[in-house]
This record gives structure tokens, C-alpha cells and sequence, in this order.
């Protein structure tokens, strides 16, 4: 499978990464080498094999849902790089 | 005696318990060793005032009788751990002026210990790399050099600053994490003692998370027996980590008897890869012969989907990862991306997160954000677990076969030089880790011992993988072989 600039460019946007236009390739190509080699999987027989889940058999452990932990509001925000008024800031999200 | 900074961890304690020196003596040693070795670029956040308050504290502990082992021990903590109110970046620039406000479960098990840290240490961006090359705080520079050639050598990586500051004696321990070989390949680079420890042996809660199936933490150290002491400390159940294993942790130090008569050690075949140097070859059998001598029977066994355990790991961690890295988008801690007028949320995330994550982490969530996506989450994720299962069966073939551990090279070559590995695609770095990520993706033990020199005069390791939970049996085939091993030898102090 070849990823072209448009899908480099799709994969950028659903990650979150700004990729200016004149890096497209270069990632592409990168993209590609990588996905070459991972493509060594498809000479597996996996037939039948169930994909992990967890590498020690244990069942994930319950707990009871209570608070056990809280009212710490100011070290929440301690590390916030925009912090106001009690609360995380951000840019305007709705018109 | 000795510098104290050079003092094992085991040799200090016992001093430590005689009265012969105290914590704070050692502190001041190590200290003072880290100021003259800014050369290596190993502590990037020294933490002196800190260290001197803890050193104090755990002399008064000493006096009072009945200190655990670590208590006073002065130690080197990986900037991947989150330290109260210490600066933790794992070594990303989107975490720069990050301070915790907690302490990740296994730091404050050293610390509760009366173990003395003495700052942070390097390692590649988000312990993404092979070389510390990825780091924000630039490259962790390896004690060793080959022979009188002063170009500068790469103490592998992740957990690069961690294997030089052991290896150079900054610190008298340091932790270190192992997601793909993190821990064993700089060990083996640098000439100390790393294990990583079975997936749930340490909690992971308070560790910056990379690949949450891999990940594991462990300690670096200058001996087996001091990896035994250290384990010990940093193991145990977290009801903060789900999957931290509710076991007992046994006194792995007590375990170390050197006695391996009757242990069936496997030799796999399928790690004998084409272009193997001979150093490397010869290395493997040296080692195989000292354990037989020991009165270990040597087996062959096969493994047979060792090969496709690189490209299954290359699915499994970047797509981990890419999940995981998510929650860094500029709202909530770390560094957010100057913004032009009318950018909005989303503007912030991509600009954010393309002037945060440096190169290869970029690379890595991307490459993760694509093989989970629709359409391709079948062809590449699902069938990279599928794999992964059968990579771990193959392990426990082995092990129902009758076999105590496996012994392999550590890596496929000694130290290479910083720099060198710049032009080479991404997938030349990742062979690094061609004998160690199978581990991971198994969950099982593995040990990196030092076992020889190669012909330019660097350190070359081996790997023992062990049982599921049976770290003190593999310590004890360890130390039988860093027994047989004899290996002394120490960076010529250059820095």
C-alpha cells in the first residue's frame, strides 16, 4: 500500500501535527519505507489467532466507583499554560 | 577506599551500615562528579538542594537502625518518571516548564526507601530512539570512547543519560524504562547492568506513558547484585495501575546463590542474523560456554516469529502512542504555540503539536495515527496483535519445553558514534532493538550483563530472558555469568 501526499496530509490533520505543503513528500516518503517494512506481517499465517489483549492473563481489576480523591483545583491548574478564573483557557471554540 | 562515587550499591550500603561514611559524604561525591561531567550531557535537572535535605534525612534513618537497602543511596532518575514539583519533560519541548504536582509510584518507592535523587537524567524524546539523538536537551554523550579516538559515542538509548551517568560514575544507580530495549541496549552500550522486569512487576502510574503494553520500568546499575537490591525497591502492586500484578516481591537479592548447576539455558536460533559481526557471534558462544561451565545444560531452541517481532512492535508502539500523546495539546500543562490572531482551537492543537513533538515523535504518532484508522485498523493493528500473540507463544514453547532462560546478544553491535546514524533511514535505528523487543512484546524478564570488549575497546552485552515473574531466578543466571565474565573495565575519564 503507497501513501500518497494527500493521504501524508490527511494523517497530519487527524493527528493534530501542523505539516506545511513542501513537507508533504518528504513525510510520504517516510511513510512509505515504514508501512514497507511493517508489510513483512503479511507473510504471517494468523488464521485463527486471537490479537492481544493483554500480555499477563489477568482480567482487569474492578473497582468500586467512589471518590476516592479530589478538590485540588489549583494544582490541576498549576501546569495549564492559560489558566483563568478556575479553569483551563483556550481559544474561542464556537462562533 | 575507593571514591565513594564509584562505590556500588551494595558496597555503599554496607559501608553505610559500618559507619565507614555517610549519606551525605555520598552525596557530595556524586554531586560534585556530576558538576565536572556536564561533558555528557547525563543530568539535565540537578536537584542539590533536594538531594543534600533527603541525604540528612536518611543519615538520621541510618543511625536510628533498621534502614532499608536503598536508604542514603544517591541515585539518577529518568526525566520520564514525574518527580513533585522537579521538573519533568521526558525530554519533549511540548512538556518544557512542566512540574508535577505528584510523584510517580516508583520514584517515591526509591524515596520512601531513603534512596537520595540527585536530579533528572536524559534520554530520547519521549523515549522514542535508540541513541538519545532525540532529545530536547541534545544528545547524552557515553563515557567510552574507541580507544584514543575522541569522536564522540552514542550511550544508546532511550535511557541514554541513565547508562552514562551509571557507567561514568555520576550516580551510584539510576532508573531507566524499556519499551522496546530501552534499558538493556544502553546497558549493553555502556558496560552496566540493566533489567527490565516482567509487564506488571512495577507501576507504571507516574511514568510519562509511550507504549502502555511495553512500557516497564527497571534500574540501571554497575552490578547484577545492585540491580537486584534496586528491583526489589521499585517492584510491588499499585492500585494505580490496573495492571500492576498482584504479587508478592520476593528478596531477589537473597536469590543470588551463583548457582546454576542443572538450569537449561536455550540458545535460539533464529537470533543469529545474517551480517552478525563476529565479535558479536563470538560473544554469544563465550557466553553460552562460561554458563555450561557453571553447570548450566545449553540447549538450541527455535523462535520461530523472532522475525516479524520489529515490524509487529512498529504497529503496536507508535499506535500506542499516538493514543497516548494525545493529551498533549497545549491546554493543560506544558507549552502552547504562539498563535496568530483568529486562530481557533484547532489551529492551536496542530501548531501546538508541530513546534512540540521534534522529528521522530512526529513521525511516531502519525505512523500510529494511520494504522488505527479507519480501513487500516484491521490490516495493520489487529494483525500486528495477532502476531504479538504468537511471538509469545513461541516464548512459552520454550519455557513448557523445560527451558530456565535464554541467552542472546544484547544488541547487534557495540556503541556507534553520535551523528552517525543521522543519514540512515528510521528503520536502520530500529534494528537496534532486534534482539530486545521481543521481550516486550512477551512481557517477560530480560537482564543485560556486560560480558566483554570488543576490538576498539567498547563494552558488548548480553541478554538472559527469563520465566513470566521469575526475576530472581534470571538475577541468579546473571550473576553466575557476570561471575564467569569478569568484566572490570571502566571508561577512561576524558570529561
Amino acid at each position: 500500500m503507497s501513501i500518497d501526499q494527500s493521504t501524508a496530509a490527511k494523517v497530519a490533520k487527524l493527528a493534530r501535527i501542523k505539516v506545511e505543503d513542501d513537507a508533504l513528500p518528504a513525510l510520504a516518503d517516510e511513510f512509505n519505507n515504514i508501512l514497507g517494512f511493517i508489510e513483512q506481517l503479511n507473510e504471517v499465517d494468523v488464521e485463527g489467532v486471537e490479537p492481544m489483549t493483554s500480555v499477563t492473563p489477568q482480567r482487569l481489576k474492578r473497582r468500586a466507583d467512589e471518590v476516592t480523591d479530589g478538590s485540588q483545583q489549583d494544582k490541576v491548574l498549576a501546569n495549564a499554560p492559560d489558566a483563568r478564573e478556575g479553569f483551563f483557557a483556550v481559544p474561542k471554540v464556537v462562533e | 577506599m575507593t571514591e565513594l562515587n564509584k562505590l556500588t550499591l551494595a558496597e555503599a550500603r554496607d559501608a553505610l551500615r559500618k559507619g565507614d561514611t555517610t549519606s551525605v559524604e555520598l552525596t557530595e561525591a556524586c554531586l560534585k562528579a556530576i558538576d565536572a561531567a556536564d561533558a555528557l550531557n547525563a543530568f539535565v535537572h540537578k536537584t542539590p538542594e533536594l538531594a543534600m535535605e533527603r541525604a540528612k534525612a536518611a543519615d538520621d534513618r541510618i543511625k536510628a537502625g533498621d534502614a532499608p537497602s536503598m536508604c542514603g543511596l544517591p541515585i539518577g532518575i529518568k526525566d520520564l518518571f514525574c518527580t513533585k514539583g522537579v521538573p519533568s519533560q521526558a525530554a519533549s519541548k511540548i512538556l518544557e516548564g512542566f512540574k508535577p504536582e505528584y510523584e510517580s509510584t516508583v520514584s517515591q518507592k526509591l524515596a520512601d526507601a531513603g534512596s537520595v535523587m540527585l536530579g533528572k537524567l536524559n534520554m530520547d524524546e519521549f523515549a522514542m530512539g535508540s541513541s538519545n539523538e532525540t532529545s530536547v536537551y541534545g544528545n547524552a554523550v557515553s563515557p567510552w570512547r574507541r580507544g584514543n579516538d575522541d569522536a564522540q559515542l552514542t550511550p544508546g538509548g532511550s535511557s541514554g543519560g541513565s547508562a552514562s551517568a551509571v557507567a561514568a560514575d555520576l550516580c551510584l544507580a539510576a532508573t531507566g524504562t524499556d519499551t522496546g530495549g530501552s534499558i538493556r541496549q544502553p546497558a549493553a552500550f555502556t558496560g552496566t547492568v540493566g533489567i527490565k522486569p516482567t509487564y506488571g512487576r512495577c507501576s507504571r502510574w507516574g511514568i510519562v506513558a509511550f507504549a502502555s503494553s511495553l512500557d516497564q520500568a527497571g534500574p540501571m546499575t554497575k552490578s547484577v547484585r545492585d540491580a537486584a537490591i534496586m528491583l526489589e525497591t521499585m517492584c510491588g502492586h499499585d492500585p494505580k495501575d490496573s495492571t500492576s500484578a498482584e504479587l508478592a516481591v520476593p528478596d531477589f537479592e537473597a536469590m543470588l546463590t551463583g548457582d546454576i548447576r542443572g538450569k537449561k539455558i536455550g540458545i535460539p536460533k533464529e537470533y543469529r542474523m545474517d551480517g552478525m559481526p563476529g565479535e558479536i557471534e563470538k560473544l554469544w558462544s563465550d557466553g553460552a560456554e562460561m554458563l555450561k561451565a557453571a553447570g548450566a545444560e545449553i540447549v538450541d531452541i527455535s523462535l520461530p516469529h523472532t522475525k516479524y517481532a520489529l515490524p509487529a512492535y512498529y504497529v503496536i508502539a507508535p499506535a500506542e502512542a499516538s493514543s497516548n500523546l494525545a493529551r498533549y495539546d497545549g491546554v493543560r500543562y506544558g507549552r502552547r504555540a504562539t498563535l496568530d490572531a483568529g486562530d481557533g482551537i484547532t489551529e492551536m492543537y496542530e501548531k501546538t503539536r508541530a513546534e512540540g513533538f521534534g522529528h521522530e515523535v512526529q513521525r511516531r504518532v502519525m505512523v500510529g495515527t494511520y494504522v488505527l484508522s479507519a480501513g487500516f485498523y484491521d490490516a495493520y493493528y489487529n494483525r500486528a496483535r495477532r502476531v504479538r500473540t504468537l511471538i509469545k507463544k513461541d516464548f512459552e514453547d520454550a519455557f513448557a519445553a523445560g527451558v530456565d532462560a535464554i541467552l542472546t546478544p544484547a544488541t547487534p553491535s557495540a556503541a556507534f558514534g553520535l551523528g552517525e546514524m543521522t543519514e540512515a533511514d528510521p528503520v536502520q535505528m530500529y534494528l537496534n532493538d532486534v534482539f530486545t523487543v521481543t521481550v516486550n512484546l512477551a512481557g517477560l524478564p530480560g537482564v543485560a550483563v556486560p560480558a566483554g570488549l570488543d576490538s576498539q575497546g567498547l563494552p558488548l552485552g548480553l541478554q538472559l530472558i527469563g520465566k513470566p515473574w521469575e526475576e530472581g531466578d534470571l538475577l541468579n543466571t546473571a550473576y553466575a555469568l557476570e561471575n564467569a565474565a569478569g568484566f572490570v573495565a571502566k571508561p577512561q575519564q576524558w570529561w
